[in-house]
């Protein structure tokens, strides 16, 4: 004899068509000009930041780069409906959650720029920097939780990760544990199909992500990535649970990697240009815009006037950015301990002498 | 013997409770540490003083153990982990390199990873596979970490003090095969011992003896037997393996002349080649004879039946002190 001893199931959220055309009633919370008119600025700051990082490291003023386009709508909706207290524990491509979390845009260039001191903006406050390696940032987000919750203080902690992080132990590790303790915790995957070359349908078998989360005994379901209006809905709730204690959320939020995957990457070798151009129908951005013109809620003249408002802003923070004064070679000796052991002392000494030698214009050799 | 005297793991226990009567913010963690108190009871009573909310039995993921150390120390709490052996310590390493030893100096200072991670390593207890290696190389080679191991019961209290309170991220490795090999009078006065000096067990005048960990025990019944011969050791017990204190022993080689580095992990790429590569670069002028090391061999840690045939043993020792003692240019 057999009985069923458990059956799950995941939910989608999905509130606007890919035209941005409403795909039944709109709930009232949906209908007036805000939060989606800050949304969609947002957006369209974020798009814009993106082009000019790629276009800076193009002419050799920033590194690698690694794009976050087509997920303009995860990055700016997570970011907004996180409270200040709350804990961002980001991965390589939330540039946008940064920015809307204080981090001056300057700052976002610098870290890409290859300067330890884009980590360090104080507007960060408890947030952490960049992970960089896959899937570290779901523990480093629990851990982050667990001192929360120790502490009795109720807010919430949200971490974002990748699809292909999704295979990786940590992340699985993270999802149990934030289980077991009923951790203040909110998972998003950004599913953006691909892992550098490897598609989404190589990663895993399961027909969602979010069901990952039933192994761990927590709630999972999936949202329209590329809805603005959709991630609103599923994210807040999920951050409501947390700060009540109610206990953490996997969401999967379904998107598309519209860049390469880094400017060191080239996606025409590994994908179609005609998935890509499918993609781009579903654009986050126009989708909202659209929404928001049907709405009358926005317009050309709003458009445009934006638009350039958002080019001033980023021409700015990139002046900033290049008329940053160099690090000093002592930082990095400094602040690796909280006091510079006697050994690293003297290669820092050593490190001085070579950068004078730098300065003075000389080859490096004594 | 006194009875308040405590041995080398009661000691790990009482540092552990006078840090978190101290300070709030230190939180223990780890497999089995709660209820159990630790398979080595080294947490034993500890939940129940401090409760479930400080004292916490994890799933059982070392690395999931690292990574959320590493996320409650960005916040500002000071959580003490256990991996219950050093031989699963490797999940958790990608965290440790990673993420710990870089917090401080990624953020400039804006975020640190004040948290501990204690581990029992070392041979001579007979036990299980991966139970017994000495991997204090590969963790003291990273730049960010500090690796801390004590060889008495006094430096395990001082200097498990000293890594809970230090703002870095230590690695407090404890010799398990001497964790009951002695007893010492401890007063629980809470006086930390300093994190970047070596301690010098015993002066000597003839050569200076290096080693930390259990095998200390042995360095010192080798300068016991070697003065009964006439040979003078200075023995210094390293204890802090990165940062490490060279001057200390630069100092006493340049004083000897002569120096045996005894370690029980693996010759190859071990600490007892960075200290007497140290040594050969800043105590050369002195030197009567080469830096000698006495070391395991670059083998796997046999299983228990040989693991006395790997170890280091007094003879090793006195053996390689002779041949020093004895070298002609």
């Amino acid at each position: 004899m057999h009985e069923i001893s458990y059956r799950g199931e995941i939910r989608l959220t999905r509130y606007l068509d890919e035209s941005g055309a409403p795909l039944g009633d709109m709930p009232d919370w949906a209908c007036g000009e805000q939060p989606w008119v800050h949304y969609y600025q947002q957006m369209v700051l974020a798009r814009q930041f993106d082009t000019k990082a790629i276009s800076l490291q193009r002419t050799g003023q920033l590194g690698t780069y690694a794009s976050l386009l087509g997920a303009e709508a995860i990055d700016v909706v997570c970011a907004s409906r996180m409270q200040t207290e709350d804990v961002l524990v980001p991965y390589y491509r939330n540039h946008a959650m940064q920015m809307i979390r204080g981090t001056p845009i300057a700052r976002l260039l610098q870290y890409w720029g290859g300067d330890e001191r884009g980590s360090s903006a104080p507007e960060m406050q408890h947030d952490l920097p960049n992970a960089v390696p896959i899937a570290t940032q779901c523990l480093h987000a629990c851990g982050v939780a667990t001192a929360l919750k120790l502490r009795q203080q109720h807010q919430a902690v949200l971490t974002v990760i990748g699809d292909g992080g999704t295979s990786k132990g940590d992340f699985m590790e993270a999802l149990n544990v934030a289980g077991a303790w009923q951790l203040p915790v909110v998972f998003v995957i950004n599913n953006n199909q691909w892992a550098i070359s490897v598609p989404r349908s190589k990663q895993c078998i399961a027909p969602t992500l979010a069901q990952k989360a039933l192994g761990a005994g927590i709630r999972g379901e999936q949202v329209d990535g590329n809805d603005a209006i959709a991630l609103h809905d599923v994210v807040g709730q999920a951050l409501e649970r947390a700060r009540a204690g109610k206990g953490p959320t996997l969401i999967e939020a379904l998107s598309y990697r519209l860049s390469d995957h880094t400017t060191a990457d080239d996606a025409t070798r590994y994908r179609s240009a005609d998935e890509l151009k499918a993609a781009w129908a579903r654009d986050p951005v126009a989708r909202l815009r659209h929404w928001l013109h049907q709405q009358g809620h926005w317009d050309e003249a709003r458009e445009q006037a934006w638009q350039a408002e958002t080019k001033q802003l980023i021409e700015a923070a990139v002046a900033d950015y290049l008329a940053l004064p160099a690090q000093p070679v002592d930082d990095l000796y400094d602040h690796l301990y909280a006091e510079c052991p006697p050994t690293l002392a003297v290669q820092r000494e050593q490190a001085r002498a070579k950068q004078a030698r730098h300065e003075q214009g000389g080859s490096g050799h004594e | 013997m006194n009875d308040n005297a405590i041995t080398l793991l009661e000691a790990v226990n009482l540092a552990l409770a006078r840090a978190m009567a101290d300070d709030p913010d230190v939180v223990l963690l780890g497999e089995d540490i709660g209820t159990n108190g630790g398979v080595f009871r080294a947490t034993a009573g500890l939940q129940e003083r401090f409760g479930e909310r400080r004292v916490i039995d994890t799933p059982l993921a070392e690395t999931m153990i690292a990574g959320l150390s590493v996320g409650m120390a960005t916040q500002g709490m000071r959580p003490v982990a256990e991996i219950q052996f050093m031989g699963f310590i490797f999940p958790a390493f990608e965290h440790l390199v990673a993420h710990a030893a870089r917090m401080r100096a990624r953020t400039r200072g804006r975020l640190s990873c004040p948290m501990v991670l204690r581990a029992p390593f070392g041979g001579g207890i007979h036990a299980p596979e991966h139970h017994s290696e000495s991997t204090e190389a590969l963790l003291a080679h990273i730049p960010g970490l500090r690796v801390v191991i004590p060889s008495s019961p006094a430096r395990a209290y001082g200097l498990l003090l000293a890594a809970i309170r230090c703002d870095d991220p230590v690695i407090f490795l404890e010799p398990k095969r001497i964790y009951r090999a002695s007893k010492t009078l401890i007063e629980d006065n809470g006086q930390a011992l300093p994190l970047d000096t070596c301690f010098t067990l015993r002066e000597g005048s003839d050569i200076t003896l290096i080693s930390w960990g259990a095998m200390i025990s042995e360095t010192l019944d080798a300068a016991d037997r070697l003065a009964a011969e006439g040979v003078s050791c200075e023995v210094i017990d390293v204890a802090t393996l990165n940062p490490i204190d060279h001057a200390t022993l630069v100092a006493s080689v340049s004083k000897t002349g002569r120096c045996v580095i005894i370690h029980e992990a693996p010759r190859h790429g071990g600490m007892g080649a960075e200290i007497a590569a140290t040594l050969g670069e800043q105590a050369r002028a002195a030197l009567l004879a080469p830096p000698c090391r006495v070391t395991g061999h670059d083998t796997l840690m046999p299983y228990y039946r040989n693991e006395q045939l790997y170890l280091p043993d007094t003879d090793d020792i006195v053996t390689a002190v002779k041949a020093t003692m004895e070298y002609v240019e």
